[in-house]
C-alpha cells in the first residue's frame, strides 16, 4: 500500500450543540497514529454526531465551534471528500447497485489507471479478507461477515488518513463480532491509522485497547 | 366487439324532420316553460359571452326558461356531437339544443337532414327581420335558410387600424398589399382555418377576381384554379411581408385584436363594424382605433340560431330565438358598451318608440354610420370557403 | 383444525375487500380498452355509423397526405423527445447537486404551487411571459432594448416548438424531482452518500455514481409518463406549440372535431401513430437505459475523482432555478393582468389596477369553479376509497402487488389520451352517459386513481405493522385498526394524495372536454377556450383561480394534521 506517513487526529475545542441542548462539550482530543479511542455513551447523547462533524458530513442544524486537524493540518472547513476520513457505520452500506468487486474498484484511488492494475488490486484486498475470488458476487449473496469485511476494506482502499468507525459491530452476533474486530484493528493498525470508535459495548472498548472517553446524555 | 355492436345498433335508425310551422307560439311558449336551452355559441369573445348571460337572465324572468351557455373553441365541434349522436343512434335528448351557426356549419346540418324545422315562420318576432334589404338573412352563403335558422345579428368585414400609427388607409387589397411591401412585419390576419382568417381571402377573390358572380354558385374543380389564381398571385407577394413573415398566424379574431392592443400589429381585420369601438370602451384597444373599408364594398353575412332535430327542449330553444328577435334585445346588442352588432331587424316595420331604442344608442367616433360602412357584398357559396382554405393548407402549411 | 379456523377468520375478515383490486383494475381499464378499440377500428376504416364497413387503410393515406404531415410529425417528435430528455436532465442534475443541501428543504415549499397549478394554467401565464410583447420585454423595455414597439420574432408558436418544450419543463421537472425525493426515503441515501464522500467523491459525482443508479428502477415509470406525456399532450400544445402545422396530438383532436365527419378515419389514424410514436422512443430510451447502465458501470470502477460534475450538476440546478422562477412569474403575471384595466406595451406593469375584471368575471367564474370542485372531490373521494381498500386488502391477505400492479396503475399514463378517449366517448353517448357530471367524474378518475395510489401507496406500506399487530393484541377488528390506529396515523399522506389528486382532476382538459360533451365546463375548460386569444385580463382571472384552488387543498392539507397533531410530535412526519 502507499498510504501517506501515519499523522495524528487532533480535535480542540471542538463544541456541538442542537438548539440549546449541548451534546459536546468542549472537547479537545488527540489520537496518534493507530492508536485506538472510544467514544461511550447511551443512545442519543451524540457519539454519532461527533463522528459526523469530523467526516464533515453534519446536518446543518447542529452547531458546531472548534477545529479538527490531520498532521497538524486543519481540516475543519474541508469538504468531506477532500479530508481523507474514512467511516465505518453499523449497517456495511455496500451499493447493492455494484458486484463486490465493482464496490471496491468505485474506493480504489484513481492514481491505479490501468484496468489490470485495478483488478489485480481488488482482488489482493479481497483475498487479504478472505474472500479471493469473490469479486464477481452480488454483495447480497453474501452473509453479514463477509459483507462487513468487504465495507472494511472498501474504506480502506480509498487510503483514509483517518479512521471513524460508528458502532460497526453492531449486527453481528457474538463470535463473528470478536473476529471482525479483531480483522478492523489489524487492519487499521497495520497502516498506523488513528482511529475513534463509538459504541456502547464496554467489550468493544476492551477490545479497542486505547483511551475511553464517557459522554453523558444529558450535558 | 362492443364498439362494433353499437356502431352497428345506429344504422338502425334514421333522423326523421319535424316541422315546426304549424306549432301555434302560445303552446310554444307553455311548452317551454321550465326547460333548459343547451345553447352552443363560440365563446372566444367575453361582450358576446356577457350578452348571452343577460339574455339568459331575462328569458329566465320572463319565459322560465334556462339557458346553458355551452361554450365552444369552434362551432365545428357541436356540429360534431350532433352527428356523433346521430352515429349512436340518440334520435331525441339530444345534448345540443340551440346552436349559432352560419355557413359551411349550417350547410353541412342541412344537408345530412340534422336540423329541426322550419321553425321561424312560427316565431312572432320574425316578421320584423329585414328580409328584403339584407339578403344575407334568407340566404346563408349562397345557402336557402328555409326557415331552419333564424337570424340574430349582423356581421360585415371591417379593418381596425391605429390612428396614430396608420394615417393613409388602404382603399383596396391591392393598396393593402402595398402598405405592407412598406412596413413589412406590421400586419396579419387570423389563421385561414378561423372563418375570419377565410373571409380575409374571400375579400381579395372579391375583389380581385374579373367576374365575383360566379362566387355565388358552387366551386367546381374546372373553375376553381382560374377564378382564384389572381388572388394566390396577390397573396404570393403580400404573405412574406406579414407579421413572422406569414409563417404563423393569430388563432381567430380576439388573438389578432391581441396583438393590436400589444402594438405588434398596426392593422387588423373584423366582422363586427362596431368592434373598434366596443374595444374601446372595454379597456381592449387604444382609444386611438378607427374603422375603415374597403372602397368597392366587403363582405358581410348574418350569424344565425338553429335548432338540431334531436333537441331535448326545442320550444325552449324557440324561446330564445324568438326573444333575441325582440327590437329591445335588438337594440341592447348593438349597443357598444353591451355587444355592438348590427342589428338584423327591418326598421320600417319598427314602431317609433322601437326605432327611438336604436337612436338613442351611445355615438363613437370609431364607429362607422351605414354609410361609411358601404357596400355590402355577398357570401360566396361555402364551397369557395371549404377550397380555399384547403388550398392554403397545401400551398403554406409545409 | 386451527389451521383451517385461522383460515375463516381471515376470510372473513377481509370481506368485500377482496374485490377491490378487480373492481380498480376495471375502471381503469375497462374505458381505456374499450377508446382504444373505438380508435383502432376507425383507423383500419372500419365504422359503420359513417360508412365505413370494411378494412382500408385510406385513413393513413390521407394522413401522410394531409399538408404538413411530415413537419407535425417532426415536431411532434423533436418536442416529445426534447423535453423528456432535457427534464431528466434537470431532475437528476438538480438532485445531483442539491441532495442535503440544506436550503433544499425549502424547495419543497417553492415547488408546490408549481405541482399544484394545471399545466393549461402555467403554459397561459408563460405565453404571457414570453412573448416578443410580454412581460420580459416590457420589463426591460424601452429603457434597454430602446423598442417602443414589440419586435417581430416568433417566441411563442415557434415552427421549431421550442415554447412548447419550454412549457413542457416547467411542469415536468417539479414532477421528476418529487419522484426522486419519493424514491430516496426508500434507500439509505444519506449514508450511502456519506460513504462515498468518505471515499473522496464529491457530493454530485457521488449522487451520480451511488444513488442515482439505486433509485433508477423506481422512477423508471414516471419518466416513460413525461415521455408519453410530452408526446401526446394537447392543451400546452395548443397555447405555446407550434400552429401551422401544430403537434400531431392538436391535429388529431382538429380532426376529431372537425364538422366534416370524413375527417374522422384520419383522425383515428392520427391517434394510433402517436400510440405508436410513444412505443418508439419509450423502446429508445430503453435501449438508451442499457447502453447508460453499461457505460456507467466502467466510469463508476474507474475510480476517477473529478470535480466536474458538481460544476455541470451545479449548471443544471442553476437553469432549474430559473424555470421555477419562470414558473412562479408565470401564474404571478396572470395574477397581476386579473387585476389590470389597462397594460400596454411597452409597461413593465399596468397603468392602472381595479377590481372591476374580477367583479364582472365572478358570475362567470361561479359555474365552472362548482364543477370543477364538484368532479375533483368526488373523482378523488372514489380513488380515495379504491385505493385504501385495495391497500387494505393487501396488508389484510398479506399478498404485496407486484410489479404487473404497478405498470397497470401506469397505463393511463403511457398511453396517449387522444388514443382512448374519443372512442370511449361514442361509449359514453351509447349508454346516453355524455354530458352527464357523472361520466366526466369516470373520466377524471382514470387518470386520478393512478395518482393517488402511487402517493398514497408507499407511505402506507412503510408504516410499521407492529401498530397493528399491537391493536390486534388488544382486541381491535380490522375495520378498528384501519380507522383509529392506520388512518389517523396515515392522516398527512392520505390528505397530501388527496391533495394530488385533486390537482390531477383541476387539470384535465381532453377528458373533461370528452367526457362532459361541453356541458359541464371547469376551470380548465374555460381557461383553455379563452386562451384562443381573449382578454387576457379574463384569462388571468381563469388562470389564478386555476392555480389557486389545488394550492389551498396542499395546504390544508399540510396544515390539518399539525392542527390536529400539535402536541404529538412522534406522528408520522408532521413536522
Amino acid at each position: 500500500m502507499n498510504a501517506a506517513r501515519p499523522a495524528s487526529l487532533q480535535l480542540l475545542d471542538v463544541r456541538i450543540t442542537l438548539h440549546d441542548r449541548v451534546l459536546i462539550p468542549a472537547l479537545n482530543l488527540t489520537v496518534e497514529p493507530g492508536e485506538c479511542v472510544t467514544v461511550m455513551g447511551p443512545s442519543g447523547c451524540g457519539k454519532s454526531t461527533l463522528l459526523a462533524y469530523i467526516a464533515g458530513t453534519l446536518d446543518p442544524v447542529f452547531n458546531a465551534t472548534g477545529r479538527v486537524c490531520i498532521g497538524g493540518v486543519d481540516i475543519t472547513n474541508v469538504a468531506p471528500e477532500r479530508r481523507r476520513v474514512g467511516i465505518q457505520f453499523q449497517d456495511d452500506l455496500l451499493f447493492p447497485h455494484l458486484s463486490v468487486g465493482e464496490n471496491l474498484a468505485f474506493a480504489l484511488t484513481d492514481r491505479v489507471r490501468e484496468q489490470q492494475l485495478r483488478r489485480q488490486q481488488v482482488e489482493e484486498a479481497l483475498t487479504e479478507a478472505g474472500l479471493g475470488g469473490f469479486a464477481e458476487r452480488d454483495p447480497a449473496t453474501l452473509s453479514g461477515g463477509q459483507r462487513a469485511r468487504v465495507a472494511l476494506m472498501r474504506t480502506l482502499l480509498a487510503e483514509p488518513a483517518v479512521m471513524l468507525l460508528d458502532e460497526p459491530f453492531n449486527r453481528l452476533d457474538a463470535q463473528l463480532r470478536q473476529d471482525f474486530r479483531r480483522f478492523v484493528f489489524e487492519h487499521a493498525a497495520q497502516r498506523g491509522l488513528p482511529m475513534l470508535l463509538v459504541t456502547h459495548d464496554a467489550a468493544d472498548a476492551q477490545a479497542a485497547g486505547g483511551p475511553v472517553i464517557e459522554l453523558d446524555a444529558m450535558a | 366487439m362492443i364498439v362494433r355492436r353499437i356502431v352497428a345498433a345506429a344504422f338502425a335508425l334514421a333522423a326523421g324532420s319535424v316541422s315546426g310551422q304549424d306549432l301555434k307560439w302560445p303552446d310554444v311558449v307553455a311548452k317551454a316553460k321550465g326547460q333548459t336551452v343547451n345553447w352552443n355559441a363560440w365563446a372566444g369573445d367575453e361582450k358576446t359571452n356577457a350578452f348571452i348571460a343577460w339574455m339568459g337572465d331575462e328569458v329566465s324572468k320572463r319565459y322560465g326558461v334556462k339557458v346553458n351557455h355551452v361554450k365552444l373553441k369552434d362551432t365545428a365541434e357541436a356540429v360534431t356531437r350532433v352527428v356523433a349522436e346521430k352515429a349512436a343512434g340518440r334520435n331525441a335528448d339530444g345534448a345540443v339544443d340551440l346552436v349559432w351557426i352560419n355557413g359551411a356549419n349550417f350547410l353541412a346540418l342541412k344537408q345530412q337532414g340534422l336540423l329541426f324545422g322550419p321553425f321561424t315562420q312560427a316565431m312572432p318576432n320574425f316578421a320584423r327581420v329585414d328580409t328584403v334589404n339584407t339578403r344575407s338573412n334568407v340566404v346563408d352563403f349562397t345557402i336557402p335558410v328555409d326557415g331552419l335558422e333564424s337570424p340574430w345579428r349582423r356581421a360585415q368585414i371591417v379593418f381596425v387600424y391605429d390612428s396614430k400609427r396608420l394615417r393613409d388607409t388602404p382603399g383596396s387589397v391591392l393598396e393593402l398589399a402595398a402598405w405592407a411591401a412598406k412596413h413589412p412585419g406590421r400586419m396579419t390576419h387570423p389563421n385561414v382555418r378561423n372563418f375570419l382568417g377565410s373571409t380575409f381571402l374571400k375579400q381579395a377573390l372579391h375583389e380581385l377576381t374579373p367576374d365575383p358572380e360566379v362566387l355565388q354558385r358552387p366551386a367546381t374543380d374546372d373553375n376553381f384554379a382560374a377564378v382564384t389564381a389572381p388572388m394566390w398571385t396577390w397573396y404570393d407577394a403580400l404573405r412574406p411581408q406579414l407579421w413572422r413573415q406569414g409563417k404563423q398566424f393569430p388563432d381567430n379574431g380576439p388573438a389578432q385584436r391581441q396583438l393590436l392592443n400589444d402594438g405588434e400589429i398596426d392593422l387588423m381585420i373584423s366582422f363586427n363594424p362596431a368592434e373598434a369601438a366596443v374595444a374601446i370602451n372595454g379597456g381592449l384597444l387604444p382609444d386611438t382605433v378607427r374603422t375603415f373599408v374597403m372602397k368597392k364594398g366587403t363582405i358581410g353575412n348574418t350569424s344565425f340560431v338553429a335548432i338540431p332535430y334531436n333537441a331535448s327542449s326545442k320550444e325552449g330553444a324557440m324561446v330564445v330565438a324568438n326573444f333575441l328577435l325582440e327590437p329591445a334585445t335588438q337594440a341592447h346588442a348593438q349597443d357598444f358598451r353591451q355587444m355592438g352588432n348590427f342589428s338584423v331587424l327591418d326598421f320600417g316595420k319598427l314602431s317609433a318608440a322601437e326605432r327611438k331604442r336604436f337612436e338613442d344608442l351611445p355615438k363613437s367616433p370609431a364607429l362607422p354610420t351605414n354609410a361609411e360602412l358601404g357596400a355590402t357584398l355577398l357570401e360566396p357559396h361555402p364551397s369557395w370557403m371549404t377550397r380555399i382554405t384547403a388550398e392554403w393548407e397545401k400551398r403554406y402549411t409545409k | 383444525m386451527g389451521e383451517a379456523l385461522h383460515q375463516v377468520t381471515v376470510r372473513r375478515a377481509d370481506g368485500l375487500l377482496r374485490f377491490a383490486p378487480a373492481v380498480t383494475v376495471a375502471v381503469l381499464l375497462l374505458p381505456i380498452v374499450a377508446g382504444l378499440l373505438g380508435t383502432l377500428l376507425p383507423a383500419f376504416g372500419y365504422l359503420p355509423a359513417i360508412g365505413g364497413d370494411s378494412f382500408n387503410l385510406d385513413g393513413w393515406r390521407k394522413l401522410a397526405a394531409a399538408p404538413g404531415f411530415a413537419t407535425s410529425l417532426f415536431t411532434t417528435l423533436g418536442t416529445g423527445i426534447a423535453a423528456s430528455l432535457l427534464a431528466v436532465v434537470g431532475a437528476f442534475g438538480f438532485c445531483a447537486w442539491a441532495w442535503g443541501r440544506p436550503w433544499t428543504r425549502r424547495v419543497g415549499g417553492w415547488m408546490a404551487p408549481i405541482l399544484a397549478t394545471p399545466h393549461s394554467a402555467i403554459a397561459l401565464g408563460l405565453a404571457f411571459l414570453i412573448a416578443p410583447s410580454g412581460w420580459a420585454v416590457r420589463a426591460v423595455s424601452p429603457w434597454f432594448t430602446g423598442w417602443m414597439l414589440p419586435p417581430d420574432v416568433a417566441t411563442v408558436g415557434h415552427p421549431s416548438g421550442g415554447a412548447l418544450v419550454l412549457g413542457l419543463l416547467l411542469k415536468e421537472i417539479p414532477y421528476l424531482i418529487l419522484m426522486i425525493v419519493g424514491a430516496l426515503h426508500q434507500v439509505a441515501a444519506s449514508q450511502h452518500l456519506a460513504v462515498a464522500r468518505a471515499a473522496g467523491y464529491a457530493r454530485a459525482e457521488a449522487w451520480l455514481k451511488v444513488i442515482l443508479p439505486q433509485i433508477y428502477p423506481q422512477i423508471r415509470l414516471p419518466i416513460y409518463a413525461v415521455i408519453a406525456f410530452s408526446l401526446s399532450v394537447v392543451d400546452v400544445a395548443l397555447i405555446l406549440g407550434p400552429t401551422n402545422p401544430p403537434t400531431l396530438a392538436v391535429l388529431a383532436v382538429r380532426w376529431f372535431t372537425d364538422a366534416d365527419i370524413a375527417f374522422y378515419f384520419q383522425a383515428s389514424a392520427a391517434a394510433i401513430l402517436l400510440v405508436m410514436l410513444v412505443a418508439l422512443v419509450v423502446g429508445a430510451w430503453v435501449g438508451m437505459e442499457r447502453v447508460a447502465i453499461a457505460l456507467g458501470r466502467r466510469w463508476i470502477v474507474r475510480g476517477r475523482r473529478r470535480g466536474a460534475a458538481d460544476i455541470v450538476t451545479g449548471s443544471v440546478a442553476g437553469v432549474v432555478m430559473v424555470l421555477f422562477t419562470l414558473a412562479v412569474l408565470a401564474i404571478v403575471g396572470m395574477g397581476l393582468w386579473s387585476f389590470a384595466t389597462q397594460w400596454r406595451f411597452p409597461d413593465a406593469l399596468p397603468q392602472a389596477w381595479s377590481l372591476a375584471n374580477w367583479l364582472r368575471q365572478l358570475q362567470g367564474l361561479a359555474v365552472p369553479a362548482q364543477w370543477t370542485l364538484v368532479v375533483g372531490v368526488a373523482a378523488t373521494a372514489i380513488a380515495l376509497v379504491l385505493a385504501l381498500a385495495c391497500l387494505e386488502h393487501e396488508s389484510r391477505a398479506q399478498v404485496r402487488a407486484g410489479s404487473r400492479t404497478l405498470w397497470i396503475l401506469y397505463v393511463p399514463l403511457l398511453l396517449p389520451q387522444v388514443a382512448f378517449l374519443f372512442g370511449a366517448q361514442v361509449l359514453l353517448v351509447r349508454f346516453n352517459l355524455d354530458g352527464t357530471v357523472g361520466a366526466v367524474i369516470l373520466a377524471h378518475l382514470i387518470f386520478v386513481l393512478p395518482y393517488l395510489f402511487l402517493s398514497l401507496a408507499d407511505p402506507w406500506r412503510a408504516l410499521d405493522p407492529r401498530y397493528a399487530r399491537t391493536a390486534a393484541s388488544l382486541g381491535a377488528s380490522p375495520a378498528r385498526i384501519l380507522f383509529r390506529v392506520k388512518l389517523p396515523l396515515l392522516l398527512r399522506p392520505v390528505l397530501i394524495a388527496c391533495a394530488v389528486a385533486f390537482a390531477v382532476s383541476v387539470g384535465q382538459y381532453l377528458a373533461t372536454l370528452f367526457a362532459g360533451n361541453g356541458r359541464i365546463p371547469t376551470l380548465t375548460t374555460e381557461a383553455v377556450t379563452l386562451a384562443a386569444g381573449a382578454d387576457r385580463r379574463v384569462i388571468g382571472a381563469y388562470a389564478l383561480v386555476q392555480a389557486v384552488l389545488p394550492l389551498l387543498f396542499y395546504l390544508s392539507a399540510a396544515a390539518l394534521p399539525a392542527l390536529l397533531y400539535a402536541n404529538r410530535r412522534g406522528v408520522q412526519g408532521w413536522r
